[in-house]
């Protein structure tokens, strides 16, 4: 469990800056009334919550530890499915459906930690370029444009290639990066459209300092499109960090995840297709299940967003 | 009126013995994730040509949606019209083929906006799109649709009109684009005008300008006018007749110097007595008591009944029918009589 | 009520011009929006002032000046006496305790994510020294009462309530630090107009209740009429016109007054063919550009070559009892009541 332990120090430490999440307001009361009767919100919500129980412990659906090099058998490599190996075993004679279920810590991982990260950052930076105005402004919005130049899978490889290790942390980083500018782009167009609104204009009036006129007034009425865009972004990011595994330049044996299976598998697929398929399919699911929660919590939050 | 089974859209010219448009019984309903909102219920009006006819209301009394049922303008769904009949020159719109519909819909009643921004395309030329309605209906060239463009922005005074027809909507102020959707809107000729607070938008110069050019508008080609509005002021000032409309309803209908005179309904003769005047300042404002209806939790019985000082047992009940008040004006209200009197003093 | 007493809040040539600039990286002047260019006038305690006039006349710069959210460019705005034009920081926030607004819109005036305690409430947040922390939830509650709300209603949020309602919370916050002057800018326009004359009174009882001295922005001359005891007319960032009630409507001096009066419907369909009728030709020009001398000339029926070479002042005129900016200031009764 040691690995569980570790993101969520990362996020205390940059969630730290942050303004406090909005309270409770009735809108978003309204937006979980409305919720819940989605049928999209439950499925993929219900999927979601079975991922993350399976992401936190794999153990309570597998004996098999595929963390231990001593449960693969080289000698029962490529077995078809069975009652011993649901999903057969692979071409090092693991477990894939072990594997598969403790390849979803990994997805679940990166993808929280790179969206928490650029929320966070993005978020911040578009509050206060968007609130500033003027040069304050202008530079930010210059910096991402630098970002947006940069192709993202090109991106993401040459970053990776500094840091020369793949793991969690690193993927992260490097999709971080690359995504914040979009954030930061959504939540400043947000906080322009809010500034002008008449309440901030009534709060000026009132003699509301900066900092109350942003945490208080603006914020809560911009984070929404920030939260729906997250949201969706969670589920390209896990897809993301698949394909550079897929690529070699992501996670990396022994770390186990599906991006790496699917290109451990891909040499001997037609003669063994199941270490591909089941690693492709969770990982489909997963990503699947946060875009259609993302678009779910955009019509509960705002209809005219579509 | 004789109904045959697949109606036919009458001439320009069909004399026709009744009305030039006449609403009947009139219902619409949108179907909301809250539940059905009946917006309209049971409106009924008749228009003469070279007539005015204001439809006075507030927000949420169906005015509006009764003028886009009369346009097929309406979204359908969410919008459903279970009964009802809107008759032009004796054929009901709302049985025609879509097709004889759009030869209808803005050649012969069309309709302006309280936005005309917003109505008008930001990227094109205003010239293209009034020159559009005659390239389009009328087949016309581009060269003398341009010509005709030109001759209606003069028609409804726009300053050199030649320099700027190639213009785009923001370059003009809010009057001229008025002038501009009002140019759009008689481009062919209709028999009826619908203005939906066609200057409600605009400062009170540019309102008494634009109230001007209609009606000389109208006294030009005949046509009808149905003024959509809340504000009395305008209503006096223009109109042969009034519905007043009320939660879907209309409450009160009669000739414009009636009911100014001596308001039969106790929602318009509240209006009227709330206007400040000269000779009560100082002194408290009358004023109509609680809210406008929620459309989607009507009272009960008469939709006025709690905010009304007249209400008995029976309109908190019954919904009143419209009384005969004389023979050319009837009051949705069972103590009419009352409030008619009173209103005499 | 009749205004005597010292003046609470003095205007002196209040100018307001917005720049234009030109260009994107050197950035140049090219002109300005005169938005307001020299308006001067008194409020009286417990008076109701009207500013009336047309979009782009600057009434709505004013109020934003007088409420301090912009800077003026020149001229000065005294509040009991202490300058406002260029104060700062906590200075400018202790000015903000006598000087509130009530705005037009009151869908857009409140925040839609705090309840109506928390947004009636926050100017206590703000200014603390006003209120006891302990004993600001009652503060609210007895605010709502005022304006005619159901105390108990102070965890709801805005969209619960109807635009009327919505509006008197708007006031509820406007009153919270008991200031003596409220700049009202078109605060009954945006309802319906059922709710209209509710709102008017409302405004008018807290008057007399408090003391209350009003900057009363509208286009409906007939509300202003009614609720104000003098009575400003702009036009293109100036003040044409200035009097009591009775001056400024039955006895305007000003054509562009004469003019606005007759223009507005008289909700009198026997009146109609007796009425005059003034219509103006033409759009006010742009406050970029004004014309020179008197800035109505271009769309004046009176207008002769003086009145291009020389602005006239607002001033009493020969014949008339109150201040016009006419060169052949004449008073009128257009509206005949």
């Amino acid at each position: 469990m040691s690995d569980t332990i570790a993101p969520s120090a990362r996020r205390r430490k940059h969630g730290g800056g942050t303004a406090k999440p909005p309270k409770a307001a009735s809108l978003w009361s309204d937006a979980w009334h409305d919720l819940r009767r989605r049928p999209l919100f439950i499925g993929s919500a219900v999927l979601i919550a079975v991922i993350l129980v399976i992401a936190v412990f794999p153990g309570l659906f597998t004996s098999v530890d595929p963390l231990n090099a001593a449960s693969c058998e080289l000698a029962k490599a490529r077995q078809p499915m069975s009652g011993a190996h649901f999903f057969g075993t692979d071409n090092l004679g693991c477990d894939v459906y072990a594997r598969t279920l403790y390849g979803a810590r990994n997805s679940i991982v990166v993808g929280l930690s790179t969206t928490i990260v650029t929320a966070v950052v993005g978020g911040l930076f578009g509050l206060v370029a968007g609130f500033k105005g003027g040069a304050v402004d202008t530079l930010f919005s210059r910096i991402t444009e630098i970002f947006f130049a940069i192709p993202s899978i090109l991106g993401a490889l040459l970053i990776l290639a500094v840091f020369r290790t793949g793991n969690v942390w690193t993927v992260t980083l490097a999709l971080a990066v690359l995504a914040w500018p979009m954030t930061f782009r959504i939540m400043r167009a947000a906080v322009i459209t809010a500034k002008s609104q008449d309440y901030v204009v009534a709060a000026r009036a009132l003699g509301a300092s900066a900092p109350r006129i942003m945490f208080r007034h603006i914020l809560p009425n911009a984070v929404a499109p920030v939260i729906v865009v997250s949201t969706i972004n969670l589920g390209t990011f896990i897809a993301a960090e698949a394909g550079l595994s897929f690529l070699g330049v992501g996670l990396r044996s022994p770390d186990i995840s599906w991006g790496l299976m699917i290109s451990d598998a891909r040499e001997r697929f037609l003669e063994a297709p199941a270490p591909l398929l089941f690693p492709a399919l969770f990982l489909s699911l997963t990503v699947l299940a946060f875009i259609m929660l993302g678009d779910a919590v955009r019509d509960a939050l705002d209809p005219k967003l579509r | 009126m004789k109904k045959t089974s697949t109606p036919v859209l009458p001439a320009r010219t069909a004399p026709g013995d009744g009305p030039l448009l006449a609403v009947d019984d009139l219902h619409v309903e949108f179907a909301t994730r809250q539940g059905v909102v009946k917006a309209v219920n049971g409106v009924s009006y008749s228009l003469n040509p070279g007539e005015t006819l204001a439809v006075l209301g507030e927000s949420g009394s169906g005015k509006s949606v009764t003028a886009q049922a009369i346009m097929g303008i309406l979204d359908m769904p969410p919008a459903r019209i279970p009964r009802g009949e809107i008759r032009f020159r004796g054929t009901d719109l709302l049985r025609l083929p879509e097709d004889q519909r759009a030869q209808v819909r803005g050649q012969r009643i069309s309709m302006i906006f309280q936005d005309a921004l917003s109505a008008l395309n930001p990227v094109f030329t205003v010239g293209w799109q009034i020159s559009e309605m005659f390239r389009v209906h009328r087949g016309m060239s581009r060269r003398d649709a341009t010509k005709k463009a030109v001759e209606l922005m003069d028609r409804v005074r726009i300053p050199a009109a030649r320099q700027r027809v190639n213009d785009y909507p923001h370059q003009f102020s809010g009057g001229m684009r008025q002038r501009i959707m009002i140019a759009m809107a008689i481009a062919l000729d209709p028999e009826v005008l619908i203005a939906d607070e066609p200057t409600t938008a605009l400062d009170v110069t540019v309102q008494a300008q634009i109230m001007e050019l209609l009606a000389e508008l109208q006294r030009e080609s005949n046509m009808g006018l149905i003024l959509i509005t809340h504000d009395l002021g305008v209503v006096a000032d223009v109109a042969d007749k009034i519905a007043v409309m009320y939660g879907g309803r209309i409450v009160e209908n009669a000739l414009v110097h009636d009911i100014y005179r001596s308001p039969a309904h106790p929602y318009t003769k509240g209006l009227l007595d709330s206007i400040p005047r000269v000779d009560l300042k100082g002194q408290e404002l009358y004023a109509i008591k609680g809210m406008p209806p929620n459309l989607l939790d009507m009272p009960q019985g008469c939709a006025f009944h709690p905010r009304c000082p007249y209400r008995q047992d029976d309109c908190v009940t019954d919904a009143p029918p419209l009384y005969e008040v004389g023979p050319t004006r009837g009051s949705a209200c069972h103590y009419w009589r009352e409030v008619f009197d009173d209103s005499r003093r | 009520m009749t205004a005597a007493g010292e003046p609470i809040l003095e205007v002196r040539d209040l100018v307001k011009h917005f720049p234009l600039h030109q260009g994107i990286l050197l950035k140049k002047q090219v002109g300005a929006i005169k938005a307001v260019d020299g308006v001067s006038f008194d409020l009286r305690r417990g008076e109701t002032l009207g500013i009336v006039g047309e979009s782009g006349c600057g009434k709505s710069t004013l109020a934003k000046v007088l409420m301090a959210l912009e800077r003026p460019t020149s001229g000065s705005v005294k509040i009991n006496g202490r300058e406002i034009a260029n104060a700062r920081g906590a200075e400018l926030k202790k000015v903000r305790r006598n000087i509130q607004m009530v705005m037009q819109d009151p869908y857009t005036s409140l925040n839609p994510r705090m309840t109506v305690g928390d947004i009636i409430g926050e100017p206590y947040e703000i200014h603390p020294e006003v209120a006891p922390k302990g004993d600001r939830r009652r503060r609210v509650q007895e605010l709502l009462e005022v304006v005619g709300l159901n105390p108990e209603h102070v965890n709801r949020y805005p969209h619960q309530f109807s635009g009327g309602q919505r509006q008197r919370i708007g006031i509820a916050r406007g009153l919270a630090l008991q200031p003596e002057i409220i700049v009202c800018d078109e605060p009954v326009s945006a309802l319906d107009v059922s709710i209209q004359a509710q709102v008017v009174n409302l405004l008018e009882r807290l008057q007399r209740e408090f003391g209350l001295a009003y900057i009363f922005i509208a286009h409906d001359l007939s509300v202003v009429r009614h609720i104000s005891d003098r009575v400003g007319v702009m036009y293109l960032g100036k003040m044409v016109e200035i009097g009591t009630d009775v001056e400024i409507y039955d006895r305007p001096a000003h054509p562009y007054t004469q003019a606005l009066l007759s223009a507005v419907p008289v909700p009198d369909p026997d009146g109609r063919e007796r009425r005059e009728r003034i219509v103006l030709q033409g759009d006010p020009p742009s406050p970029a550009n004004p014309p020179s001398g008197c800035r109505f000339r271009t769309r004046c029926w009176k207008a002769q070559d003086i009145c291009a070479q020389q602005e006239p002042l607002l001033q009493i005129r020969p014949g008339t009892g109150h201040a016009s900016a006419c060169h052949f200031a004449e008073t009128h009764d257009v509206v005949h009541v």
